[in-house]
């Protein structure tokens, strides 16, 4: 049971959510965009959140759309990660997401939600990373298109009342050949030791990860190392574990010097699965 | 759904077929509404916090944890709870492979699959290994209910609507 009471109200426009959160940050009531709600329940539950009010962002058309329009796909924050994996329209994606929570859970999780939640692994973030997506994001300011790379630093970083609203996608990424691995401590279900998205791409590999760190990344230092064809694997590897962003997590999953076993196995299966692709 | 102040509202479910209204806290989730306000113990609090699926139900024919939606979200939504089911062949597979201990989680895995039929009649093995990691049996019944399941689509393949 969620020990507080907030309001709840559902536009059915992005005009009215942008207006509805001004209007409610105004009062002080520390209002949330609410698309899937999981993250937002679940921490409410544990008291670690308060929001005074949430907006739904379901009824809202934008949010739902999965569509290809010219040379671009369009997915909209609110598709649920199992619609998306069902669809199919970026192998990628659909296996990354697939790899979050578990089927009923993606019922209800959102793509928008996973990007903008507050747990570590956040995984449909790295084929956006990888693919350059750009954000269609709504404020105060009207709608703005940017890349992913200008908004999600480690987190995503809007502006107070911004909200996503679509992820466009180049139709050229979503066919690369790619290679996905979530290496969790036990069984299918599960937070991750090791995510690794890889893209093959004019004959370089492209990598992201999860559970490596204490927030997806995307890293050219990795990406220079890994594709050093004067080196053996083995050094390239050691080479960009040199570039690690941040230090290795360490939590219930595993810890730093395990995850970093594992990381090293993960990067060397990637790399074999594209080059033989 | 028609709002009293904006932290109350009273919502118009669709629950098995009937029509109920029911005045809720925003912030209060549809599993406490279906077993506090109407009475449909079936679904069951075990985790609270979506991992166990011991209190799935259907929403417009899709398995939900009933602990990750707020009832506010299901206005206007056809919801099925294990009440509202009677003699379907996941529940007669479940009974006739005793596909249980105690019983706790036997609501979620049958609505779950129950989900599946609905949703993917003529599912295979792969799919059904998907779904079913949606809910954990703390009696560790798997092998039972995995049987049931099975039993479930290998009845449809006999009648030639499956595979
Ligand atoms: C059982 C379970 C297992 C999980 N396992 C995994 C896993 O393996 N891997 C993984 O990556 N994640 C996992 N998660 C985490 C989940 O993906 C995130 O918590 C995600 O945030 C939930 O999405 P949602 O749509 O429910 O978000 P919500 O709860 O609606 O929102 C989460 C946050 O994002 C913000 N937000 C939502 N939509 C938008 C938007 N369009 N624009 C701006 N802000 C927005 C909200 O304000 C809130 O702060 C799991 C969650 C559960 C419940
Ligand atoms: S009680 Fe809902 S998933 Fe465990
Ligand atoms: S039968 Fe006891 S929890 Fe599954």
């Amino acid at each position: 049971m969620i020990p507080f009471d907030f309001e709840y109200y559902h536009p059915s426009t992005i005009q009215m959510a942008v207006d509805l959160y001004q209007h409610l940050h105004e009062q002080g009531k520390r209002p949330l965009y609410y698309a899937g709600g999981t993250e937002i329940i679940t921490f409410a539950r544990a008291n670690s959140i308060q929001p005074g009010a949430v907006i739904d962002l379901k009824s809202i058309p934008e949010c739902n759309v999965l569509a290809m329009q010219k040379d671009m796909l369009i997915i909209g924050a609110c598709v649920t990660l199992s619609a998306l994996s069902e669809a199919n329209p970026f192998p990628l994606l659909s296996r990354a997401a697939q790899g979050v929570a578990d089927q009923t859970a993606r019922n209800k999780i959102t793509l928008g939600g996973n990007i903008s939640g507050r747990i570590h692994y956040r995984e449909a973030v790295l084929p956006l990373l990888l693919a350059n997506g750009r954000m269609v994001i709504a404020g105060t300011h009207g709608i703005r298109v940017t890349s992913i790379h200008q908004v999600f630093n480690q987190e995503l970083r809007l502006a107070g009342g911004e909200f996503i609203v679509q992820v466009q996608i180049d139709r050229d990424y979503i066919s690369l050949p790619f290679a996905y691995f979530k290496k969790r401590e036990i069984g299918h279900v599960g937070y991750p030791l090791v995510t690794l998205a890889a893209f093959r791409i004019n004959h370089e590999i492209r990598t992201a990860y999860s559970g490596v760190c204490a927030f997806p990344f995307r890293s050219a230092e990795i990406d220079e190392a890994l594709n050093d064809s004067s080196l053996p694997l083995a050094a390239r590897i050691e080479l960009a574990i040199g570039h690690l962003p941040a230090p290795l997590l360490d939590n219930v999953e595993g810890s730093p010097a395990y995850r970093e076993f594992v990381l090293k196995q993960t990067m060397a299966d990637a790399v074999h699965t594209l080059e033989r692709r | 759904m028609s709002s009293f102040d904006a932290d109350h509202h009273r919502v118009e479910l669709q629950v098995n077929g009937e029509q109920r209204t029911v005045r809720v806290r925003a912030a209060e989730t549809l599993l406490y509404t279906l077993r506090h306000h109407l009475g449909l113990t079936g679904c069951k609090p075990g985790c609270n916090n979506g991992d166990c699926g011991a209190c799935t139900i259907l929403v417009d024919s899709q398995p939900m944890k009933s602990c990750l939606m707020l009832t506010v979200e299901a206005w206007g939504k056809q919801i099925t709870t294990i009440e509202g089911l009677m003699g379907t062949d996941v529940q007669r597979a479940f009974a006739e492979n005793q596909a249980f201990q105690c019983g706790y989680c036997t609501p979620g895995f049958i609505m779950n699959c129950e989900g599946l039929r609905r949703v993917h009649p003529h599912a295979n093995e792969e799919t059904v290994r998907v779904w079913l990691e949606s809910n954990i049996c703390r009696c560790t019944s798997y092998e039972e209910i995995h049987r049931a399941v099975k039993d479930v689509f290998t009845l449809h393949t006999d009648k030639g609507r499956n595979l």
